[in-house]
This record gives structure tokens, C-alpha cells and sequence, in this order.
């Protein structure tokens, strides 16, 4: 059985299009990255999915079922169990003032209220060294203070496993971490997906990082996708300019050393009454008449691999960065 | 000012003064703690020539920041610089009074803070604290102030018209472009940067990093840029300097470190890169996490977390070895053995 | 005063409680009390306050008369049978002041604990739900917070004749809650945005739980510094009516001292005891609580200043842009 998300809708806070007309779709066992920029709309759709925000229009899947037909407050811890969320900031994403063992309590004493206490302590452990933290009850015991930025992260993670998830929402999880933590959890993310058989929406800005741990890219721009596909695939022939941007972007150390002037400011997206046409045509060096009147719709152009720009759906070659 | 503006934008191109701007030597800055002394900084020494772009790289911690506070004498209880000198064009900033350093800061040596919005006054236009910059350091005519303000925006790619906007109105690369454009109000001859461009997304990155390096080819100054993003600052840097645990682990050509970097930190801070392009291989990072700087380890401080690490890392200091045209801090390094072994 | 955190200071700020299975409460009151100890102000503020207690607890122990009894020499100054001389009434001044300070510390303490569990109330729930509930709140909120308190407690006192001490106690609460419940809106403003809140919705948790566990153990700090404020202002307060008479005169108070003191021009006919005492005595009580404050404003600075640490990474320590006293 596979776990389908399909959201068609807009947040609109004082006309704010943050998220417009998005339809993805995540199954089991994946990790899909959604990429893109702060204002992209990324972590509007993680906070959708967690049912922190309502979608103005559409609908949210869950096993084939919808979402806004889970009233009772049983179901909705039920979902809440099967869809936890991992949050950006190491230091303000756990309470200072308990044990780290608190909300991986909580957690479970929510959920799965059938267990004992002697139960529950044993799970805690169990999670812990799952995500790397040992020795478990050595580090259960400790203040978040007294835990790296990287422990903590692990924290999150493990505090989401506790609870059985199907899917793991983890919002930014490594952008607030040094770099040579970051493979350390992206790793754990791989090995919770082989191992623990959970599903991943991982939203980053870094699309290297993305290339990484995801099955599975989604590059968002604006509020809407702008390209989605099997990650190696987006990579190895982006279609849309956007994608090509953020890969031009992108700073490696081990491709050669060059500073070319790029002409592109880095300026967020317009997203407060937005007209209708490309909203990525102000950057685009692409840009012809029709983006400017008509919002490219996502279109498959091969397997999987979708992109939403006018002039590659034309079949045109696209070479903007 | 305005004359001695113009004939510094003229000497431009290659730097401007002669002999090196930043003379480092062996500069140590520690604070007490409940559990004792921790040494931040040890024993850094290194020169900066003049329009040199030096890169420090490391994690969290390593005290890449607090030297940098160091250098620019902003250190604050508990923190303390006890030890070593800070030679800026040939005037030792560490004897220095708050008074003399008040002449040189801005005007000679400025300093760019790490998060643009908790540098900016929130309540206060840009132009404001421009503005408020100036005055502090002698320019009293409106005009000039003025035309000096919309001069920096240029510089850095904002439209005048946001002299009159408040922070919270700009993007972040906005606001980040303006503490560049405060950097550069009197075009001084170092420009010291803290992580300017950790919270910003990568396209704007990009574009900032184009852009200071752009405005370093026209104005001449020499740049000190912190950051733990070592690919970031590799694209453009001169010599890059690899910060351990308070300590220098590597410093060189920046294209000596990258291509065979000889610290077994540096070789795993670059295997921690995931790479967009080229096979997809499975890494590793770095395990494990630095040192308590309370009670470091006797040896070598990369030890406990090194992959190569042999019993005599344990036992004494480590110098740094030369090795071709890198300082090294390693034993293997010391004995000719590159890291590759 | 620079910040260090976590790392360098090795364990959490104290005065922080933590209800709930993880921490036992005397752990927390350990704490609180060696922070107390090593600070001097609050120390000699703890201490003051003890030997109060002390005395509204056990006043016999240490004055062997009545403070009510008329039966020795009228306006007696000074002397061995009486360390504080005698009223015009012929009381020992002495046992009435001891004795007093059972009322005014009752009153100081309950006042002080219901004004602050109703600003927590007002306050907390302001702040957290927002919308319309915060309107409301603060709409009632800011009324009493802009009615001059004294002339109102004047007004409704002076409507209720021969008001008791819980009567004072009540009035008190209701026109005093204001300021500390401002103080918290603002506080829970300043934390409701924080990660760990949104990650406790998130996990599932109810509302309540969310103000109740999350939130308040970060505001211990706050919460008892607005105890203590209140509980001096509420002293002043219960004196200030009492002097003008509009509580019980018959009760035993510092207050109702400088009632009778004044009735009988203490001052003019050289019978400075009966007026200064209990007056040196309300300004005692008050430095007490004064002082413990300052105790708590120094511990809640780390405390509340230690979850938006200021560097994005790591452990690092803070280094600002003040000189330092350098070694040199």
C-alpha cells in the first residue's frame, strides 16, 4: 500500500500565495527532497502535511485517505503519530528546561499509551541507539545544553521514531549544523529509510545534500513546482532555468575554481498577489511573451520527470545557466 | 576624507599599501570558566598581505570567531587576549587605547558581523546608520554623508532608495549587502567578515560572494573571511587557513590545501561535501566532536577523531611543520608523509 | 556580564523548576537555594525575610505581652520592661509590632500569590492563544492597569466598612494583577514562537498541557520576581489603607500602628517610636522582598536568555563589543 500526499491549494494570508496549486505525491519507503529557496513555499508544505496550517483549497491523502476527514481527537493523534515532524533549529527545537528524555516520553506516552512505564523507558533506549545516541541511557539523562547541535538533531529523530511514522517530516534538518555533521545525519536518514522502512520528506535549500539522501527531487519556486523527478535524472538534465540556477549556484570544491560574474541577484520571489504567468520570468534569461500570460502548468515530459516552463514544454532545448 | 578617498580609489588594483597589513603572532585569547581556563585561540600566527583574500575554515568552536574579536580587539570579559600581538600596518593594536583604536577602526580596519539582522539597528533606516557611522568617525557634512551612503549602495548592487528603508523591509541578502556597504564606507584597507553569508540561501550566496570579491579586484582591500563552509570560500580566497580546536591545523594556498590538503582534518572537512556532480559515493563526515577546551587532550588535538592517528600523536604539543609552500600541524606531515598515506 | 552557555557552565541555571517524572522538586529547591546563597543581596533578602516569618509564625517566643492589653503606663518611652516603650494607650509597643507582623505578612504572601496566579492565569492565556481571547483579556487587563490602584482601592475600601483582611486581600488581588499579567503576556509572546512549542503541537499535546508544562517551567524566573514585586507594592498597599483607617482598626498591624499613631499625633507629642517603628518595620519587609528579587532577576537573565542563544552553532562563548580588563 502506498502512502499518497496530493495537495492542490494556497495558503493565502493577507492574499500571501505560499504555496499555489501543488500535487506531489510521496510512497513508501522514499526519501523525496523538496528544494528550493527561503519563500519557495517548502516548509508551508511540510506545516501543511503536519496539519499545523489547513490548505485554503484541495486535499491531503494519507493512505488513500483524506485528511479533513479526520476529526476525532483519536484520529488525529493517530495521524500525528504516523506523520511526526523534525524541525530546522537544533537549539530551539527541544525545551531547555527538561531531559532530553522528556519529549521522547511524551511522545510515547501519547501514542502508544498501551506500554508501561518500564515499557516506555525501554523504547526511549531503543530509538536512541537506533539514531546513534549511546550510550542511550547515559544520554537520556542529559540537558539539551549539554548536547551538540548534531545530538540534538538525532534527538528529533529519535523522538519521530518513537512514535512508528510512516512518513518523517524533517524541515531543514542539517541547515543549521557545521558541514561535517551534516553527513552524519544525513546518513541516519538513509539508514532510517533502508532499515526502518520509513518514509522521508526532507526540505532543503541545498541541493547537493538532496542529491545525496533523496530518491526522489522536487524543486519549488514561488509556491509552485517547478521541476520533479528521480533525483539523478533532475541533476544530470535539469529542464527548467531554476533548476539550472541552483545548480550553477551551487559551490563545489572539487570542480574547478572560477569567478564568473553571474547576473542573478539572488532576489526572493513575489509571491503577495501574484499575476498570472511564470513567476520565475523576472530571472529567467529564457523568457519569452506567453510567460508572462500563462502559468506553466507541471507536465511530464519524460518518465517521472516533470517540468513547468513554457519553453521546454515546447520542446525547446534549455540552456539559461 | 574625500581627498584621501580618491587616492585610494586611484592605487587601486593590486592593494595599496606596502608590506603586509596584519602581522599575527602567536595571539591566544582564553576565558574562565566554573571548570577552569579554556584556550579559544592558541598561539595563532599569520601574515595578511596587503589586498590578500585569506579564507579561515572550521567547525563550530574551533575559535575561528573569536579570533577574529581578537584581532579587532572587541573582545569582552570573560574573554581575555592574553598573549601575543596584533601588528595592523605596523602598529601593534594590542597596546593600543580604546581611543587610538577608535582612529583606526572603520577607517582602516572594518568588521562584518555574521547575522545582518542582529547587527542593524531594527528601529533605525539604513541611511541612519550610515549616517551614525560616519559621524562617529568625523564626517559632519550632510552632503557628504550623502553622497558617500548612495556611493556604498552602488558598490554593492542595492538601490539607493533603501537608505530610507529599516532592515525588517529587506531580504536577507539585502541586509547583508548593506553591513557590506557600512564595511566600506571609508574603504578601509581590511575588511574582516564573520560568516556574512550563513543565513542566506545558496543563490544568494553565490551573488554576495561575487560580489566581494568584485568590489576586493576594484578597491584593493585585504579580506579575512570566517566561515565553516569550506567550499564556499575556496572559490575565492588566496591562502586558506584551516582552524582546529583553537589552533591552526593547516594554512596555505588556497589551492594547496584543496587539491592536497596534508591535515587529516582538512582532508575530512573536504569529504564532507556531498558532490552535485560526478559518482555518488557514500561519506562519512568527521566522527565524533572536538575537545573540551577546559581540558584538552595532551597531544595532538585532532587525535581522539583522526583516522590516521599513531601512538605519538598522544604525547607532547604539535608544531606546525612546513611542508612545500603549507604550514601543517601534523606529525605525519612533519616526517615529509602526506595525508593521502 | 557577558553569556556563556551550556557547556561552559555545566549544568542548567538554577531557579528553573521542573515539575513532571524527570527531576524531583528538591532537586530544584536545592538549586534555588545555592543560587540564593551565593548571591548577597538575596542572601540577606532570605534571611530578613526568615526572621519574619519567624515572628508572625511564633510571636510569643519573643514578646511575652499582649499587644492588645491597655495595662501598662500610657506613652512610656523606651526602657528594660518595654524595648520600645508604650502607646498612649498604655500597649506595649513592642508586642504590637511583633505581633503585627503575622497580618502584614498574611497579607504581604496571600495577596502576592493569588495577584501572581491571577496575572499567570490572565497573562499566560493572553499571550498563547491570541485572537480574540487576547482581546478580551487585555482588554480587561489594561482597564485595571490604567485606573490609578491607590485612589481605587480608596474608593471601593472606603464603600466597605470595617473591611477584614481577607476583604484587603481580594481588593488587593483584583486591582493588582495587571502590571505582572503584562509582564507575562509579554514574555509568552516572546516564547510562543519558539520550535519546541510548535514541535509539542506537533507531537500531538492539548493546549493546556502545552501552557502548563512547556511554557511555565521557562518562566519560573518571571513568575516569582512578579510574586515578589507584588507582594511589596501589596505591604505598602494594605499599610497605606490601614493608615488612613479604612481597615479594621482594632486588628493588630503595622498599618493600624501608624493609624493610632497618627490619631494620637505621635509625632508632635515626642512619641517617635510609635510612629517610626512600624513604619522602619514596612521598609524592612519590603527591602526583604526587594532583595530576594534581585536575587531572581539575576538568575532568570541566564535562564531566559539561555534558549535564543545567540550564535546559530555550537557552544560557542559570546564575545561582544565592550573592552575588556586585559591582562596587560
Amino acid at each position: 500500500m502506498t502512502r499518497h500526499f496530493r495537495i492542490g491549494g494556497g495558503l493565502h494570508r493577507k492574499t500571501l500565495h505560499a504555496v499555489d496549486d501543488v500535487s506531489l505525491e510521496i510512497g513508501e519507503r522514499e526519501i523525496v527532497a523538496l528544494a528550493g529557496e527561503s519563500g519557495s513555499g517548502k516548509s508551508t508544505i511540510a506545516r501543511l502535511l503536519a496539519r499545523i496550517y489547513q490548505p485554503t483549497a484541495g486535499e491531503i491523502y494519507f493512505q488513500g485517505k483524506p485528511l479533513s476527514g479526520v476529526r476525532s481527537r483519536a484520529d488525529m493523534l493517530r495521524y500525528r503519530s504516523d506523520v511526526p515532524m523534525v524541525f530546522q533549529d537544533p537549539f530551539g527545537s527541544i525545551n531547555p528546561v527538561f531531559r532530553v528524555s522528556h519529549g521522547v516520553h511524551r511522545s510515547l506516552k501519547l501514542h502508544r499509551p498501551e506500554l508501561s512505564a518500564a515499557e516506555r523507558t525501554e523504547e526511549a533506549k531503543r530509538v536512541f541507539d537506533i539514531v546513534g545516541l549511546s550510550p542511550a541511557a547515559d544520554v537520556l539523562n542529559r540537558y539539551p545544553h549539554e548536547l551538540s547541535g548534531g545530538q540534538r538533531q538525532r534527538v528529533g529523530f529519535a523522538q519521530a521514531l518513537a512514535m512508528r511514522p510512516k512518513l518523517i517530516l524533517a524541515d531543514e534538518p542539517v541547515s543549521m549544523l557545521d558541514v561535517s555533521i551534516r553527513i552524519g545525519l544525513l546518513n541516519l536518514m538513509k539508514q532510517l529509510r533502508d532499515d526502518q522502512g520509513v518514509s522521508i520528506l526532507y526540505i532543503t535549500h541545498d541541493i547537493a545534500s538532496a542529491r545525496y539522501v533523496a530518491d526522489r527531487l522536487i524543486v519549488m519556486y514561488a509556491g509552485q513546482i517547478a521541476e520533479a523527478g528521480p533525483v539523478e535524472d533532475v541533476l544530470a538534465a535539469p529542464k527548467h532555468p531554476y533548476t539550472q540556477l541552483l545548480l550553477s549556484a551551487v559551490p563545489d570544491p572539487k570542480a574547478e575554481l572560477s569567478v564568473d560574474a553571474s547576473s542573478d541577484r539572488g532576489e526572493p520571489p513575489r509571491v503577495i498577489d501574484p499575476t498570472p504567468g511564470c513567476r520565475f520570468r523576472w530571472r529567467c534569461p529564457l523568457a519569452i511573451t506567453d510567460c508572462a500570460n500563462i502559468t506553466p502548468a507541471l507536465q511530464e515530459l519524460s518518465t517521472n520527470h516533470g517540468v513547468a516552463c513554457l519553453v521546454a514544454q515546447a520542446g525547446a532545448e534549455v540552456k539559461a545557466f | 576624507m574625500r581627498t584621501g578617498q580618491t587616492e585610494r580609489l586611484d592605487t587601486g588594483l593590486a592593494g595599496r599599501t606596502s608590506g603586509p597589513v596584519l602581522e599575527i603572532r602567536d595571539l591566544s585569547v582564553s576565558y574562565q570558566t566554573k571548570r577552569g581556563t579554556v584556550r579559544a585561540v592558541e598561539d595563532v600566527s599569520f601574515d595578511l598581505a596587503s589586498g590578500e583574500f585569506l579564507g579561515i575554515v572550521g567547525e563550530s568552536g574551533c575559535g575561528k570567531s573569536t579570533l577574529l574579536f581578537g584581532i579587532a580587539q572587541l573582545l569582552s570579559a570573560p574573554a581575555v587576549l592574553d598573549g601575543g600581538s596584533v601588528m595592523f600596518e605596523g602598529v601593534n593594536l594590542v597596546n593600543l587605547s580604546e581611543h587610538q583604536l577608535a582612529s583606526i577602526r572603520w577607517k582602516k580596519m572594518s568588521l562584518v558581523m555574521q547575522s545582518a539582522m542582529n547587527a542593524l539597528n531594527p528601529v533605525k533606516t539604513i541611511g541612519a546608520q550610515f549616517t551614525d557611522a560616519m559621524r562617529a568617525h568625523g564626517v559632519s557634512s550632510k552632503a557628504e554623508i550623502t553622497e558617500r551612503s548612495v556611493e556604498v549602495l552602488r558598490m554593492v548592487g542595492i538601490d539607493p532608495v533603501h537608505l530610507r528603508s529599516y532592515p525588517h523591509q529587506l531580504s536577507g541578502g539585502m541586509r547583508q549587502r548593506s553591513m557590506i556597504a557600512m564595511a566600506m564606507l571609508f574603504t578601509p584597507d581590511l575588511v574582516m567578515m564573520d560568516e556574512p553569508t550563513s543565513a542566506l540561501d545558496v543563490v544568494a550566496q553565490r551573488s554576495l560572494m561575487v560580489q566581494i570579491k568584485e568590489l576586493q579586484q576594484q578597491l584593493g582591500f585585504a579580506i579575512i573571511f570566517v566561515t565553516h563552509d569550506m567550499s564556499l570560500v575556496s572559490h575565492f580566497s588566496d591562502r586558506l587557513m584551516v582552524m582546529y580546536a583553537g589552533q591552526v591545523a593547516e594554512l596555505g594556498a588556497t589551492r594547496s590545501v584543496f587539491d592536497t590538503p596534508r591535515h587529516p582534518y582538512s582532508a575530512g572537512l573536504l569529504d564532507a561535501f556531498p558532490s552535485i556532480r560526478g559518482p555518488k559515493v557514500p561519506l562519512t563526515g568527521i566522527p565524533g566532536s572536538p575537545p573540551d577546551l577546559a581540558r584538552p587532550p595532551q597531544g595532538c588535538r585532532f587525535a581522539p577523531r583522526c583516522p590516521k592517528v599513531q601512538d605519538r600523536c598522544k604525547t607532547g604539543p604539535v608544531q606546525l611543520y612546513h611542508v612545500e609552500d603549507v604550514l601543517v600541524r601534523c606529525l605525519r606531515a612533519g616526517n615529509g608523509v602526506s595525508s593521502g598515506d | 556580564m557577558a553569556i556563556l552557555t551550556g557547556a561552559a557552565l555545566g549544568e542548567p541555571a538554577p531557579g528553573v523548576a521542573e515539575p513532571g517524572g524527570q527531576v524531583h522538586a528538591g532537586q530544584a529547591i536545592g538549586r534555588i537555594w545555592r543560587a540564593i546563597r551565593s548571591n548577597k543581596k538575596a542572601f540577606a533578602g532570605a534571611i530578613l525575610l526568615a526572621i519574619f516569618a519567624f515572628l508572625a509564625i511564633f510571636p510569643w517566643v519573643i514578646a511575652h505581652d499582649s499587644p492588645e492589653a491597655e495595662i501598662y503606663g500610657r506613652s512610656l518611652g523606651p526602657s528594660a520592661a518595654h524595648w520600645l516603650g508604650t502607646t498612649s494607650y498604655g500597649q506595649d509597643l513592642f508586642a504590637q509590632a511583633v505581633w503585627g507582623t503575622r497580618e502584614t505578612l498574611i497579607i504581604a504572601v496571600v495577596s502576592g500569590a493569588l495577584s501572581t496566579f491571577l496575572s499567570v492565569i490572565m497573562g499566560l492565556a493572553a499571550g498563547y492563544l491570541g485572537g480574540v481571547a487576547d482581546a478580551v483579556l487585555n482588554f480587561i487587563t489594561d482597564v485595571l492597569l490604567v485606573v490609578p490602584t491607590f485612589p481605587l482601592l480608596i474608593i471601593i475600601v472606603a464603600y466597605l466598612p470595617g473591611i477584614g483582611v481577607p476583604g484587603l486581600i481580594a481588593v488587593l488581588v483584583v486591582t493588582g494583577y495587571s502590571y505582572g499579567a503584562r509582564q507575562l503576556r509579554a514574555q509568552t509572546l516572546s516564547v510562543r514562537s519558539r520550535d519546541y512549542l510548535e514541535a509539542a503541537r506537533v507531537r500531538g499535546e492539548r493546549s493546556i498541557y502545552v501552557i502548563m508544562v512547556e511554557i511555565i517551567p521557562s518562566m519560573t524566573s518571571l513568575i516569582v520576581a512578579t510574586f515578589l514585586g507584588t507582594a511589596v507594592y501589596n505591604v505598602l498597599a494594605a499599610a497605606g489603607l490601614q493608615f488612613l483607617g479604612l481597615g479594621n482598626p482594632d486588628s493588630v498591624s503595622w498599618g493600624t500602628m501608624l493609624y493610632w499613631a497618627q490619631n494620637n499625633e505621635a509625632l508632635q507629642t515626642d512619641q517617635y517610636m510609635w510612629a517610626l517603628v512600624p513604619g522602619a518595620l514596612i521598609g524592612l519587609l519590603g527591602a526583604a522582598f526587594a532583595l530576594l528579587n534581585y536575587a531572581f532577576d539575576e538568575i532568570s537573565n541566564p535562564a531566559l536568555a539561555r534558549v535564543p542563544i545567540t550564535r546559530t552553532r555550537g557552544l560557542n562563548p559570546v564575545v561582544r563589543r565592550l573592552r575588556a580588563n586585559r591582562a596587560d
